[in-house]
């Protein structure tokens, strides 16, 4: 299956879709909403065929396609894959359907929406496949555009600033890694990922910086970290990293349900996929001599974001933070696995225990993510777009099921064992506490203030008496159960056999841990 | 007086006499002589030229005179189609009344 | 290998399986619901059973067997699972196999009314199955993943009832409490694993309780001077403080009644409770490491110890002055926890775990017996509301009077011998006296609280019908519950009273049991214990006595009648009826200093990290309008100015495009004559 361009097949089948589903849902907004399905399931069958083709004893790149685009400027149209960009490929593929799934019960304007989350997931597929710099920032700042038309349309009632403050904000952060994306390329001649990473590696990237920008008379190591500093300021926006973050809820909360699921699912992933794939090999001695203030960062990731959910009414401000809360683990993970360079078993097994967490986080925070607002999207459009707490009450008297299936998606959130969400962060936990033992046990307490918050959403929304005006509150109906239902499956099965995703990411693991050597 | 002096005398007050006619003349169709008057004395200095130049043997005045006469008769029939075109629509080709091209 | 030790995880999937199939039946499948879990609870008991059998029949190093698999890999490790079977295994399996099946027979009667008849048998066989699943773990990792479910079980029991506000506060503040300490068990967790490598306990020669590893954590010291052993044993410690509710992470277990009786029999009297002192007994070994090079005792158990005191007495101590007859039997669980930790911190695992078992028979009992009462009082709750059922329930009163005297100690009940072994190992302590002497006072009150209990529960006249006030009931006076409660009440008296014959001083089968060695009669060993059991007799019938001197003597008659001790010392019984008012406490420290974390966060969000990228983009549109004034007063002004001499000439020039053909043709004659000219005389220039 390797001639095949298979990666760029995947890409260009949704933005066909949504030209198609343009076109074709004029007519009818029941095609289109259809015809979208159709299309992100085909996605979803192509992405489960690269996983099932997938060789899984190989750390590098798999699927490679690489033709000249700029050669004067060598930019390349570089794709390929490997651990990490497949699951990242899975996890966007569910996510879409999810959000199409959610996003069902959109009246206005249909085609146009749907065309548009087609476009989203487009742009996720490139950024997560792309291997040039250029490549990869095209899809990168291209996904911002749908996004942002998403909110803008179809949002709530502070929409407009939203979207504004998330364009602006993010397009502010991804200028800075331009930047430093340029400066490299004046040193090293090259956009290539891969190139960049074995040229840093060898340490002979921050001679040729010095030498070819020697701005301000800055020693080379602070060149380093001023390069670093601007692409980290890219990532950090995306991820969000706290303080980086204050776009995220007012996004969220504004944003249409099913675009706040692609927005959490998927779209925050590109963030934390940036750092593994670019600052970790790349950056990583720069990480290092910088690594306490990004744990104290990691740190008020986690505990402020908890601590922010806890203090939330709005279900989906609540869930918005908890992203953030959630994602501080990931960072925790990465943080730590750069702290200490060398490559001694002890180290390498450690290391390989956070990173492995963060990838299987990544992948578990957005199934379980999506599936939450998914429900947030339910219980709003059956109150009538109530979404603050004190709106509900008592509902699992009238939806038992909804009950059930709701609170398996939060016990997953917050880390149940048996559910994905619990193998991920006991990884992470485990590789990060010998490695940066202070940082880990003070995130402990966002693992607490979690539980804290996730319980009281149950108690205030289905515990209690029934409140009045939900005395019609419908149960989840039939179809809308076996919708659910995967997501809900793919939980527990990820919860009870992580090998099943952890067996495709292990390769790519081994070979991340073995590149932080300098 | 040389006779290419003569012929270019001539060819001077021909010219002269269209140019005061193109100029002064309020009807087009008259302007329109006038200028043939010009391309004529344009065509007796060619003739002249050619006639008491250096040489003689090669028919060269002559072909530029013959194309310049097919020019001009081209040109006429085009300018009286205009004229008839213009007349058609103004009813008049007086040219002081045709002035919508004016800027 | 034989078959019981390869399948033993079909003891735990059993029940893991029906509460799953239970979980997506009809609501009105009831009989279908309950047959499962009953059925599947019964297969479990058989295979606990033959367990227990194998390792009855094994010796020495076979009576430890384990089957190890591999679950996941990251980098070049994978990660192991695997159960374990040994005497602590399959004693508690069938401690908890047997009790729980009791209890299910019995909730069948309890909540035949219940319309969530269903979903309580869900989860009391999810329960099943993850607390199974904790005893045969051979992993950290696994025992802590079931751990959770139990816990959440738990949570979902104690919030049964949803519908009221009170019961989905308790069910938080269960899960959360018992979260608190998890997370210590968590760190502990890692760091067990970072510091060995593998969290398998039994692993021939490499698990983590194991010689190799034990010596290394028992030789380095890490903070405080602790060896790594301690520190992570007194880690894993807070997570079985938390479910174990022992002193400072007690407060969920009262408010834990708020559940349906059965469950606070079994998962808040017999089972979850003791799950934390099972944990410590199964890393006793690392808890314990170290104490062979020299030293006497290590760190962690004695911070087992005390605690472990500190809670008897205070659980004795606030049982002392509750109405609520479940509330007086959770402080008293409590206690006896607490009782737990000190046999195991001071005498070893088969002490602390002796009392964990018939502590579960007869505590299981009681509680079921209250139970019965409640139904039998149609909903009450109050003892001050009871009284005279022992001929109302006559039964019932039999059973539960059996388990009081369990509970109490009274010789020759099975609490007698399990207590009185922690007592005499407290006595030889060699560190401290203290927890002896607390658990003695700590025994004095059991008898105390519970001859208060009896006598407002069963002596006199029922007050029942005289309480008008307090709520409505359709149907006056009490009456005896159903055969499918009442049976399990009797079945469950036989062991509280004999259970303690399998571990008495003369004949300490249960002790060899668990060490693997087989057991000796031998008299002379009560010479030994004998001075100690007559002083426990002795403290136990002083408790019983005083307790009829104070409420026997002269029956309680009206309903609002103060306590005797309220009457007597106010003060003293307000603080143990609001049990020190821990609650109030931890309500003004604990909980009030996350919420302000929590609004301090929010508002850190809101002005600081907010208010930055507000004063950013201020700045910017602020440059904004400098720029567009800029541009509407200077710029656009000498742009206008330009445009405007532009259009002027423009219009100049469009004059001269007059349309006057002649006039044309005047420019031309006279640019000829100007070119002439110029060729003329300019040329020659």
């Amino acid at each position: 299956m390797n001639a095949f361009p298979w990666l760029s097949l995947l890409t260009a089948l949704p933005v066909v879709g949504a030209g198609v589903v343009l076109v074709a849902g004029a007519r009818s907004d029941r095609a289109a909403r259809f015809l979208s399905v159709g299309f992100a399931v085909g996605a979803l069958c192509i992405a489960l065929l690269l996983w099932h083709g997938f060789d899984v004893n190989v750390g590098g790149m798999q699927l490679v396609e690489q033709h000249a685009w700029v050669p004067a400027l060598h930019i390349q149209y570089h794709l390929g894959i490997d651990g990490l960009g497949l699951s990242m490929l899975l996890l966007s593929a569910i996510v879409t359907l999810i959000s199409l799934g959610a996003s069902w019960k959109i009246e206005d304007r249909v085609p146009l929406y749907f065309a548009l989350i087609l476009l989203v997931e487009a742009c996720l597929f490139g950024a997560f496949t792309a291997l040039n710099f250029i490549h990869w920032f095209t899809f990168w700042e291209l996904c911002l555009i749908p996004a942002f038309f998403l909110i803008k349309i179809w949002g709530g009632p502070r929409r407009t600033p939203a979207a504004t403050q998330f364009l602006v904000y993010t397009m502010a952060g991804s200028v800075a890694m331009l930047l430093s994306f340029l400066a490299m390329y004046l040193a090293a001649n090259t956009f290539e990922f891969e190139e960049l990473a074995t040229i840093a590696q060898s340490g002979r990237l921050l001679p040729s910086l010095a030498a070819s920008s020697s701005w301000m008379h800055l020693t080379p190591e602070h060149l380093g970290l001023v390069i670093f500093a601007g692409v980290f300021l890219g990532f950090a926006v995306k991820v969000p990293v706290i303080p980086f973050h204050t776009w995220l809820p007012d996004t969220y909360a504004e944003a249409p349900t099913g675009t706040t699921i692609l927005l959490t699912g998927a779209m925050s992933k590109m963030g934390l996929y940036g750092f593994l794939r670019i600052l970790v090999p790349i950056f990583a001695p720069q990480m290092q001599s910088v690594l306490t203030p990004l744990l104290w960062m990691a740190v008020a990731t986690v505990v402020l974001g908890s601590l922010s959910a806890m203090a939330q009414t709005d279900l989906k401000r609540i869930f918005a933070y908890s992203s953030i809360n959630h994602l501080g683990y990931c960072l925790l993970g990465i943080f730590a696995a750069v702290r200490y360079a060398g490559s001694d078993a002890q180290l390498l097994t450690q290391r390989a225990a956070a990173l492995s967490g963060t990838m299987l986080q990544m992948f578990n925070h957005g199934i379980t993510a999506a599936t939450i607002f998914w429900f947030v999207a339910i219980l709003e459009t059956r109150s009538g777009g109530a979404r603050e707490l004190s709106d509900f009450g008592g509902l699992r008297r009238n939806a038992p099921v909804l009950a059930g299936m709701m609170g398996i998606a939060l016990f997953s959130s917050l880390g149940l064992p048996g559910l994905n969400g619990f193998i991920s962060e006991f990884l992470i936990f485990k590789g990060a506490f010998p490695l940066a033992t202070w940082a880990t046990a003070l995130c402990t307490i966002g693992l607490l203030i979690t539980a804290v918050f996730i319980l009281n959403v149950i108690q205030r929304v289905f515990s209690g008496p029934l409140q009045e005006r939900h005395s019609n509150f419908l149960d989840l109906s039939g179809k809308e159960q076996m919708l659910l239902a995967p997501a809900i499956a793919l939980m527990f099965l990820l919860g009870l056999d992580p090998q099943i995703l952890l067996s495709h990411l292990n390769a790519t693991v081994l070979q991340l841990t073995n590149t932080i050597k300098f | 007086m040389t006779p290419l002096n003569l012929f270019l005398l001539l060819s001077a007050l021909l010219f002269s006499i269209g140019l005061a006619g193109a100029l002064t003349r309020r009807n087009a169709i008259l302007v329109l002589i006038g200028i043939e008057l010009m391309l004529n004395a344009a065509n007796i200095n060619l003739i002249a030229f050619w006639r008491f130049g250096p040489n003689p043997e090669a028919l060269t005045g002559v072909m530029f005179a013959i194309f310049s006469i097919s020019v001009a008769a081209a040109e006429a029939a085009v300018g009286l189609a205009i004229i008839l075109a213009v007349y058609r629509h103004n009813k008049t080709t007086n040219l002081n009344q045709i002035d919508t091209l004016k800027g | 290998m034989s078959w019981i030790v390869h399948n033993l995880w079909l003891v735990a999937a059993l029940p893991f399986a029906a509460g799953g199939v239970i979980s997506v039946m009809k609501q009105r499948q009831r009989t279908l619901a309950a047959g499962l879990a009953v059925g599947s609870m019964a297969l479990s008991f058989v295979l606990a059973l033959m367990a227990f059998v194998q390792v009855l029949t094994s010796h020495g190093e076979a009576t430890r067997q384990f089957s190890n698999f591999a679950w996941f890999q990251f980098g070049a490790e994978w990660v192991r699972l695997g159960w374990l079977l040994d005497p602590l295994t399959a004693v508690m399996l069938v401690m908890v196999t047997f009790v729980g099946l009791l209890i299910f027979i019995y909730s069948i009667g309890y909540m035949a009314e219940d319309e969530n008849f269903k979903r309580f048998f869900c989860f009391l066989a999810l329960f099943a199955g993850a607390m199974l699943g904790v005893l045969i773990a051979n992993n950290l990792l696994l025992l802590f993943m079931c751990w959770e479910i139990v816990g959440l079980t738990s949570y979902l029991l104690i919030g049964f009832w949803y519908e009221k506000p009170s019961a989905a506060a308790a069910a938080k503040k269960a899960f959360i409490v018992t979260r608190i300490g998890d997370l210590g068990l968590f760190l502990g967790m890692a760091w067990l694993y970072a510091q060995t490598g593998t969290l398998l306990f039994y692993d021939a020669g490499r698990g983590c309780l194991e010689a190799n590893a034990l010596t290394t954590l028992a030789m380095h010291t890490t903070v405080f001077g602790l060896t790594l052993s301690s520190a992570i044993g007194i880690l894993i410690f807070c997570g079985s403080a938390g479910k174990s509710g022992q002193v400072p992470l007690h407060v969920w277990l009262p408010d834990a009644m708020e559940g349906p009786t059965p469950v606070s029999a079994l998962i808040h009297a017999a089972t979850m409770v003791a799950a934390g002192v099972f944990l410590l007994a199964r890393v006793y070994p690392l808890l314990s490491a170290g104490v062979t090079h020299g030293m006497t005792t290590t760190v962690a158990l004695q911070v087992v110890t005390w605690v472990g005191a500190i809670t008897a007495l205070f659980g004795a101590l606030v049982a002392v002055a509750q109405w609520d007859i479940k509330r007086i039997l959770a402080y008293s669980t409590m206690s006896q926890l607490g009782y737990m930790m000190i046999g195991l911190g001071t005498g070893g695992v088969s002490v602390g775990m002796f009392h964990l078992i018939t502590h579960a028979f007869f505590k299981a009992l009681l509680f079921l017996g209250a139970g019965s009462v409640i139904h039998g009082c149609h909903g009450e709750q109050d003892i001050r509301f009871m009284g005279g059922l022992r001929k109302a329930m006559p039964v019932t009163f039999a059973a539960y009077s059996c388990g009081m005297l369990a509970l109490c100690g009274v010789p020759l009940f099975s609490g007698f011998w399990s207590k009185d072994e922690i007592l005499h190992s407290a006595f030889v302590w060699n560190l401290s006296r203290g927890p002896f002497y607390i658990g003695a006072i700590g025994a004095l009150l059991t008898a105390f609280y519970m001859t208060r209990q009896m006598i407002y529960v069963y002596a006199g006249t029922t007050r029942l019908a005289a309480e008008s006030t307090h709520g409505e009931h359709g149907h006056s006076g009490a009456h005896e519950s159903p055969k499918v409660m009442t049976v399990p009440l009797l079945i469950l008296a036989v062991p509280a009273v004999v259970l303690g014959f399998f571990g008495t001083p003369v004949w300490p089968w249960f002790q060899s049991f668990l060490e693997g060695d087989t057991a000796n009669v031998s008299f002379g060993a009560l010479g030994g214990a004998f001075p100690l059991m007559i002083v426990s007799s002795l403290i136990v019938f002083v408790g019983l006595g005083l307790g009829w001197l104070l409420y026997g003597r002269k029956l309680i008659v009206d309903v609002g009648a103060l306590d005797r001790i309220e009457s007597a010392q106010p003060g003293l019984f307000h603080l143990l009826s609001g049990a020190f008012y821990i609650n109030e406490l931890y309500a003004a420290t604990v909980v009030r200093f996350t919420l302000v974390a929590a609004s301090v966060s929010a508002w850190l969000d809101r002005w600081i990290f907010g208010g930055v990228v507000r004063a950013i983009s201020t700045i910017f549109v602020l440059f904004a309008k400098v720029d567009s004034f800029a541009d509407t007063h200077v710029v656009n002004r000498g742009f206008d100015a330009g445009c405007g001499s532009v259009s002027y000439g423009g219009s100049f020039l469009s004059k001269l495009q007059a349309g006057k053909v002649q006039r044309y043709l005047k420019f031309v004659g006279v640019a000829l004559f100007v070119a002439v000219a110029l060729l003329f005389w300019g040329g020659k220039a």
